[in-house]
Protein backbone atom coordinates (compact mmCIF):
# COMPACT_ATOMS: atom_id res chain seq x y z
CA UNK A 1 0.00 0.00 0.00
CA UNK A 2 0.99 3.60 -0.47
CA UNK A 3 2.12 5.47 2.61
CA UNK A 4 -0.46 8.13 3.25
CA UNK A 5 0.25 11.07 5.51
CA UNK A 6 -1.90 9.55 8.23
CA UNK A 7 0.26 6.40 8.21
CA UNK A 8 3.29 8.58 8.79
CA UNK A 9 1.80 10.36 11.81
CA UNK A 10 0.56 7.03 13.11
CA UNK A 11 4.08 5.63 12.73
CA UNK A 12 5.53 8.64 14.56
CA UNK A 13 3.23 7.93 17.48
CA UNK A 14 3.83 4.16 17.44
CA UNK A 15 7.61 4.51 17.18
CA UNK A 16 7.70 6.94 20.11
CA UNK A 17 5.51 4.62 22.22
CA UNK A 18 7.91 1.78 21.46
CA UNK A 19 10.58 3.89 23.12
CA UNK A 20 12.36 4.97 19.96
CA UNK A 21 13.70 8.51 19.68
CA UNK A 22 11.70 10.22 16.95
CA UNK A 23 11.84 13.40 14.91
CA UNK A 24 9.16 14.76 12.60
CA UNK A 25 10.03 16.83 9.50
CA UNK A 26 7.35 18.96 7.81
CA UNK A 27 7.51 20.94 4.57
CA UNK A 28 6.47 24.45 5.67
CA UNK A 29 7.11 26.53 2.56
CA UNK A 30 7.82 25.95 -1.12
CA UNK A 31 8.80 28.24 -3.98
CA UNK A 32 8.79 27.34 -7.62
CA UNK A 33 8.22 23.75 -8.58
CA UNK A 34 8.55 21.58 -5.49
CA UNK A 35 7.71 17.90 -5.57
CA UNK A 36 5.89 17.66 -2.25
CA UNK A 37 3.23 20.04 -0.94
CA UNK A 38 3.38 22.18 2.17
CA UNK A 39 2.38 19.97 5.10
CA UNK A 40 4.09 16.81 3.79
CA UNK A 41 5.75 14.80 6.59
CA UNK A 42 8.80 12.62 7.09
CA UNK A 43 9.32 10.72 10.32
CA UNK A 44 12.82 9.66 11.39
CA UNK A 45 14.12 7.57 14.30
CA UNK A 46 17.46 7.71 16.09
CA UNK A 47 18.91 5.00 13.85
CA UNK A 48 18.08 6.88 10.68
CA UNK A 49 15.04 4.78 9.73
CA UNK A 50 12.48 6.96 8.02
CA UNK A 51 9.00 6.91 6.49
CA UNK A 52 7.31 9.44 4.21
CA UNK A 53 8.92 12.11 2.08
CA UNK A 54 9.49 15.85 1.91
CA UNK A 55 10.97 16.09 -1.57
CA UNK A 56 10.46 12.86 -3.47
CA UNK A 57 13.98 11.74 -2.65
CA UNK A 58 16.20 14.75 -3.44
CA UNK A 59 17.01 15.96 0.05
CA UNK A 60 15.78 13.19 2.36
CA UNK A 61 19.35 12.15 3.18
CA UNK A 62 20.24 15.62 4.43
CA UNK A 63 16.98 15.94 6.36
CA UNK A 64 17.63 12.60 8.09
CA UNK A 65 21.13 13.76 9.10
CA UNK A 66 19.75 16.99 10.53
CA UNK A 67 16.95 15.08 12.25
CA UNK A 68 19.53 12.97 14.13
CA UNK A 69 20.94 16.27 15.46
CA UNK A 70 17.49 17.43 16.49
CA UNK A 71 16.85 14.13 18.28
CA UNK A 72 20.11 14.58 20.18
CA UNK A 73 19.71 18.27 21.07
CA UNK A 74 15.91 18.37 21.41
CA UNK A 75 15.95 21.74 19.65
CA UNK A 76 13.83 22.24 16.50
CA UNK A 77 15.50 23.39 13.27
CA UNK A 78 14.36 25.16 10.13
CA UNK A 79 16.14 23.86 7.01
CA UNK A 80 16.12 25.35 3.57
CA UNK A 81 17.00 23.59 0.32
CA UNK A 82 17.14 24.98 -3.17
CA UNK A 83 19.28 25.60 -6.22
CA UNK A 84 19.80 29.24 -5.20
CA UNK A 85 21.32 28.17 -1.91
CA UNK A 86 24.45 26.27 -2.88
CA UNK A 87 26.67 27.60 -0.13
CA UNK A 88 24.51 26.31 2.68
CA UNK A 89 23.83 22.88 1.30
CA UNK A 90 25.60 20.43 -0.94
CA UNK A 91 22.29 18.94 -1.98
CA UNK A 92 19.68 20.63 -4.10
CA UNK A 93 16.37 20.04 -5.75
CA UNK A 94 16.76 18.97 -9.36
CA UNK A 95 13.34 20.42 -10.14
CA UNK A 96 14.66 23.93 -9.47
CA UNK A 97 12.34 24.63 -6.54
CA UNK A 98 13.15 25.72 -3.03
CA UNK A 99 11.67 24.24 0.14
CA UNK A 100 11.79 25.03 3.85
CA UNK A 101 11.53 22.07 6.18
CA UNK A 102 10.79 22.27 9.92
CA UNK A 103 12.36 19.45 11.92
CA UNK A 104 11.25 18.83 15.51
CA UNK A 105 11.63 16.11 18.10
CA UNK A 106 8.60 14.11 19.25
CA UNK A 107 8.85 14.51 23.03
CA UNK B 1 5.84 17.91 18.93
CA UNK B 2 4.52 16.71 22.28
CA UNK B 3 3.39 13.09 22.20
CA UNK B 4 -0.03 14.04 23.64
CA UNK B 5 -0.61 16.49 20.75
CA UNK B 6 0.34 13.77 18.26
CA UNK B 7 -1.94 11.26 20.00
CA UNK B 8 -4.93 13.62 19.99
CA UNK B 9 -4.24 14.52 16.36
CA UNK B 10 -4.19 10.85 15.31
CA UNK B 11 -7.47 10.26 17.21
CA UNK B 12 -9.14 13.21 15.45
CA UNK B 13 -7.94 11.95 12.09
CA UNK B 14 -9.22 8.45 12.80
CA UNK B 15 -12.65 9.93 13.59
CA UNK B 16 -12.64 11.90 10.29
CA UNK B 17 -12.51 15.27 12.05
CA UNK B 18 -10.31 18.11 10.82
CA UNK B 19 -7.67 19.75 13.04
CA UNK B 20 -4.85 22.27 12.74
CA UNK B 21 -1.44 22.20 14.44
CA UNK B 22 -0.23 25.75 15.11
CA UNK B 23 3.57 26.01 15.38
CA UNK B 24 5.09 29.28 16.58
CA UNK B 25 8.18 29.38 14.37
CA UNK B 26 10.56 31.47 16.53
CA UNK B 27 10.01 29.34 19.68
CA UNK B 28 8.88 26.02 18.21
CA UNK B 29 5.89 26.02 20.62
CA UNK B 30 2.81 24.20 19.40
CA UNK B 31 -0.86 23.75 20.06
CA UNK B 32 -3.55 21.60 18.46
CA UNK B 33 -6.81 23.27 17.48
CA UNK B 34 -9.71 20.95 16.68
CA UNK B 35 -12.03 22.11 13.90
CA UNK B 36 -14.93 22.35 16.36
CA UNK B 37 -12.92 24.59 18.69
CA UNK B 38 -11.54 27.10 16.20
CA UNK B 39 -13.86 29.87 17.41
CA UNK B 40 -12.18 29.80 20.83
CA UNK B 41 -8.71 30.37 19.38
CA UNK B 42 -7.12 33.84 19.16
CA UNK B 43 -6.16 33.15 15.53
CA UNK B 44 -9.67 31.97 14.60
CA UNK B 45 -10.01 34.06 11.42
CA UNK B 46 -6.83 32.78 9.79
CA UNK B 47 -7.43 29.23 11.08
CA UNK B 48 -10.94 29.19 9.59
CA UNK B 49 -9.56 30.32 6.25
CA UNK B 50 -6.97 27.52 6.22
CA UNK B 51 -9.54 24.95 7.28
CA UNK B 52 -11.78 25.96 4.37
CA UNK B 53 -9.00 25.59 1.83
CA UNK B 54 -7.50 22.50 3.50
CA UNK B 55 -4.05 24.02 2.86
CA UNK B 56 -1.16 24.18 5.28
CA UNK B 57 0.99 27.30 5.26
CA UNK B 58 3.06 29.99 6.93
CA UNK B 59 1.26 33.05 8.32
CA UNK B 60 2.40 36.35 9.84
CA UNK B 61 0.13 36.96 12.85
CA UNK B 62 -0.11 39.01 16.03
CA UNK B 63 1.66 36.09 17.74
CA UNK B 64 4.52 36.30 15.23
CA UNK B 65 5.33 33.90 12.40
CA UNK B 66 3.31 30.71 12.71
CA UNK B 67 3.12 27.59 10.61
CA UNK B 68 -0.32 25.99 10.29
CA UNK B 69 -0.41 22.28 9.47
CA UNK B 70 -3.94 21.58 8.34
CA UNK B 71 -5.19 18.02 8.66
CA UNK B 72 -8.44 17.29 6.87
CA UNK B 73 -9.89 13.78 6.62
CA UNK B 74 -8.65 11.48 3.87
CA UNK B 75 -11.17 11.49 1.05
CA UNK B 76 -13.63 8.64 1.19
CA UNK B 77 -15.53 7.01 -1.65
CA UNK B 78 -19.02 5.69 -0.94
CA UNK B 79 -20.70 3.58 -3.61
CA UNK B 80 -24.24 2.22 -3.72
CA UNK B 81 -24.30 -0.97 -5.75
CA UNK B 82 -22.04 -4.00 -5.35
CA UNK B 83 -22.03 -4.28 -9.13
CA UNK B 84 -19.53 -5.10 -11.85
CA UNK B 85 -18.25 -1.50 -12.13
CA UNK B 86 -17.71 -1.40 -8.35
CA UNK B 87 -15.42 -4.42 -8.56
CA UNK B 88 -12.93 -2.20 -10.39
CA UNK B 89 -13.90 1.18 -8.93
CA UNK B 90 -13.30 0.06 -5.33
CA UNK B 91 -9.69 -1.13 -5.77
CA UNK B 92 -8.82 1.83 -8.03
CA UNK B 93 -10.25 4.21 -5.42
CA UNK B 94 -8.16 2.50 -2.75
CA UNK B 95 -5.00 2.88 -4.82
CA UNK B 96 -5.72 6.60 -5.11
CA UNK B 97 -5.89 6.88 -1.30
CA UNK B 98 -9.65 6.82 -0.71
CA UNK B 99 -11.37 4.96 2.12
CA UNK B 100 -13.88 2.93 0.11
CA UNK B 101 -17.27 1.62 1.27
CA UNK B 102 -19.90 -0.15 -0.82
CA UNK B 103 -23.54 -0.17 0.28
CA UNK B 104 -25.97 -2.67 -1.25
CA UNK B 105 -28.92 -4.30 0.56
CA UNK B 106 -29.09 -7.07 -2.06
CA UNK B 107 -27.05 -9.73 -0.29
CA UNK B 108 -26.53 -11.77 -3.46
CA UNK B 109 -24.50 -8.86 -4.83
CA UNK B 110 -22.80 -7.73 -1.66
CA UNK B 111 -20.80 -10.89 -1.00
CA UNK B 112 -17.30 -11.07 0.39
CA UNK B 113 -16.18 -13.31 -2.48
CA UNK B 114 -16.98 -10.61 -5.00
CA UNK B 115 -15.30 -7.88 -2.94
CA UNK B 116 -12.24 -9.09 -1.07
CA UNK B 117 -10.51 -6.31 0.91
CA UNK B 118 -13.39 -3.83 0.53
CA UNK B 119 -15.80 -2.71 3.23
CA UNK B 120 -19.23 -3.84 2.03
CA UNK B 121 -22.39 -3.07 4.02
CA UNK B 122 -25.40 -5.24 3.09
CA UNK B 123 -28.00 -2.75 4.33
CA UNK B 124 -30.36 -0.15 2.90
CA UNK B 125 -28.81 3.32 2.57
CA UNK B 126 -30.95 4.82 5.35
CA UNK B 127 -29.44 2.23 7.74
CA UNK B 128 -25.88 2.18 6.35
CA UNK B 129 -25.09 5.79 5.45
CA UNK B 130 -25.47 7.64 8.79
CA UNK B 131 -22.64 5.64 10.37
CA UNK B 132 -20.24 6.47 7.50
CA UNK B 133 -19.94 10.19 8.32
CA UNK B 134 -20.60 11.14 4.72
CA UNK B 135 -19.19 14.68 4.51
CA UNK B 136 -17.58 17.23 2.21
CA UNK B 137 -14.48 15.01 1.96
CA UNK B 138 -16.61 12.26 0.43
CA UNK B 139 -17.17 11.28 -3.19
CA UNK B 140 -20.53 9.53 -3.63
CA UNK B 141 -21.37 7.26 -6.57
CA UNK B 142 -24.78 5.65 -7.21
CA UNK B 143 -24.51 2.55 -9.40
CA UNK B 144 -27.47 0.24 -8.65
CA UNK B 145 -29.91 1.54 -11.30
CA UNK B 146 -32.57 0.94 -8.64
CA UNK B 147 -34.34 4.14 -7.50
CA UNK B 148 -35.28 2.51 -4.18
CA UNK B 149 -31.58 2.29 -3.35
CA UNK B 150 -29.97 5.14 -5.31
CA UNK B 151 -32.49 7.95 -4.72
CA UNK B 152 -32.38 8.07 -0.90
CA UNK B 153 -28.60 7.74 -1.03
CA UNK B 154 -28.33 10.64 -3.50
CA UNK B 155 -30.54 12.80 -1.28
CA UNK B 156 -28.28 11.96 1.68
CA UNK B 157 -25.13 12.79 -0.33
CA UNK B 158 -26.57 16.15 -1.44
CA UNK B 159 -27.57 17.03 2.12
CA UNK B 160 -24.05 16.22 3.33
CA UNK B 161 -22.43 18.35 0.59
CA UNK B 162 -20.20 15.64 -0.88
CA UNK B 163 -17.51 17.16 -3.11
CA UNK B 164 -18.49 14.77 -5.89
CA UNK B 165 -21.83 13.11 -6.59
CA UNK B 166 -22.40 10.91 -9.61
CA UNK B 167 -25.16 8.57 -10.74
CA UNK B 168 -25.08 5.85 -13.37
CA UNK B 169 -27.69 5.91 -16.12
CA UNK B 170 -28.42 7.21 -19.59
CA UNK B 171 -29.75 10.72 -20.20
CA UNK B 172 -33.27 9.22 -20.28
CA UNK B 173 -32.79 7.38 -16.99
CA UNK B 174 -31.38 10.52 -15.45
CA UNK B 175 -34.30 12.66 -16.70
CA UNK B 176 -36.68 10.31 -14.86
CA UNK B 177 -34.45 10.51 -11.79
CA UNK B 178 -34.53 14.32 -11.92
CA UNK B 179 -38.34 14.23 -11.96
CA UNK B 180 -38.43 11.92 -8.92
CA UNK B 181 -35.96 14.06 -6.97
CA UNK B 182 -37.96 17.21 -7.77
CA UNK B 183 -41.08 15.53 -6.43
CA UNK B 184 -39.11 14.87 -3.24
CA UNK B 185 -38.61 18.63 -2.95
CA UNK B 186 -35.00 18.97 -4.14
CA UNK B 187 -34.05 22.22 -5.84
CA UNK B 188 -32.77 22.43 -9.42
CA UNK B 189 -29.44 23.72 -8.09
CA UNK B 190 -29.04 20.68 -5.84
CA UNK B 191 -29.99 18.23 -8.59
CA UNK B 192 -27.58 19.96 -11.00
CA UNK B 193 -24.72 18.90 -8.68
CA UNK B 194 -25.24 15.26 -9.73
CA UNK B 195 -22.87 14.15 -12.49
CA UNK B 196 -24.98 12.17 -14.95
CA UNK B 197 -24.30 10.48 -17.26
CA UNK B 198 -21.48 9.57 -14.91
CA UNK B 199 -17.76 9.76 -15.66
CA UNK B 200 -15.49 11.68 -18.02
CA UNK B 201 -16.40 11.15 -21.65
CA UNK B 202 -13.67 8.75 -22.77
CA UNK B 203 -15.98 6.45 -24.74
CA UNK B 204 -15.77 3.89 -21.97
CA UNK B 205 -17.41 0.61 -22.98
CA UNK B 206 -16.59 -2.09 -20.41
CA UNK B 207 -17.40 -1.91 -16.69
CA UNK B 208 -13.68 -1.47 -15.96
CA UNK B 209 -13.41 1.42 -18.40
CA UNK B 210 -16.48 3.06 -16.89
CA UNK B 211 -14.84 2.74 -13.48
CA UNK B 212 -11.76 4.54 -14.83
CA UNK B 213 -13.96 7.30 -16.31
CA UNK B 214 -15.72 7.74 -12.95
CA UNK B 215 -12.48 7.83 -10.98
CA UNK B 216 -11.01 10.36 -13.43
CA UNK B 217 -14.04 12.62 -12.98
CA UNK B 218 -13.79 12.34 -9.18
CA UNK B 219 -10.10 13.29 -9.40
CA UNK B 220 -10.93 16.24 -11.64
CA UNK B 221 -13.52 17.54 -9.14
CA UNK B 222 -11.17 17.06 -6.20
CA UNK B 223 -8.38 19.00 -7.89
CA UNK B 224 -10.60 21.73 -9.35
CA UNK B 225 -11.88 22.41 -5.88
CA UNK B 226 -8.40 22.47 -4.36
CA UNK B 227 -7.30 24.89 -7.09
CA UNK B 228 -10.28 27.19 -6.62
CA UNK B 229 -9.84 27.36 -2.87
CA UNK B 230 -6.08 27.72 -2.83
CA UNK B 231 -4.80 31.00 -1.46
CA UNK B 232 -2.37 32.83 -3.75
CA UNK B 233 1.12 31.42 -3.18
CA UNK B 234 3.52 33.71 -1.33
CA UNK B 235 5.99 35.37 -3.66
CA UNK B 236 9.25 36.00 -1.86
CA UNK B 237 12.83 36.24 -2.97
CA UNK B 238 15.14 33.59 -1.59
CA UNK B 239 18.40 35.08 -0.41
Amino acid sequence: MLSTDSDILRAAEDWRRQGREVALATVVQTWGSAPRPVGANLVIDQEGNFLGSVSGGCVEGAVVTEALDVIESGKPKMLEFGVADETAWKVGLSCGGTIRVFVEKVE
Amino acid sequence: MQLDILTTLNAERAARRAAIVVTHVPSGQQRLVKAAEINKDPLRAVLAEHLRSGKSGMEETAEGEVFLTVYVPAPQLVITGAVHISQVLAPVGKLLGYDVTIVDPRTAFASIERFPDVKVIAEWPDKALPSLNVDHYTAFVALTHDPKIDDPALIHALARDCFYIGALGSRKTHARRVERLKQQGLSDAAIARIHAPIGLDINAATPAEIAVAIMAQITQRLREEAEAEAAPAPIKAVS
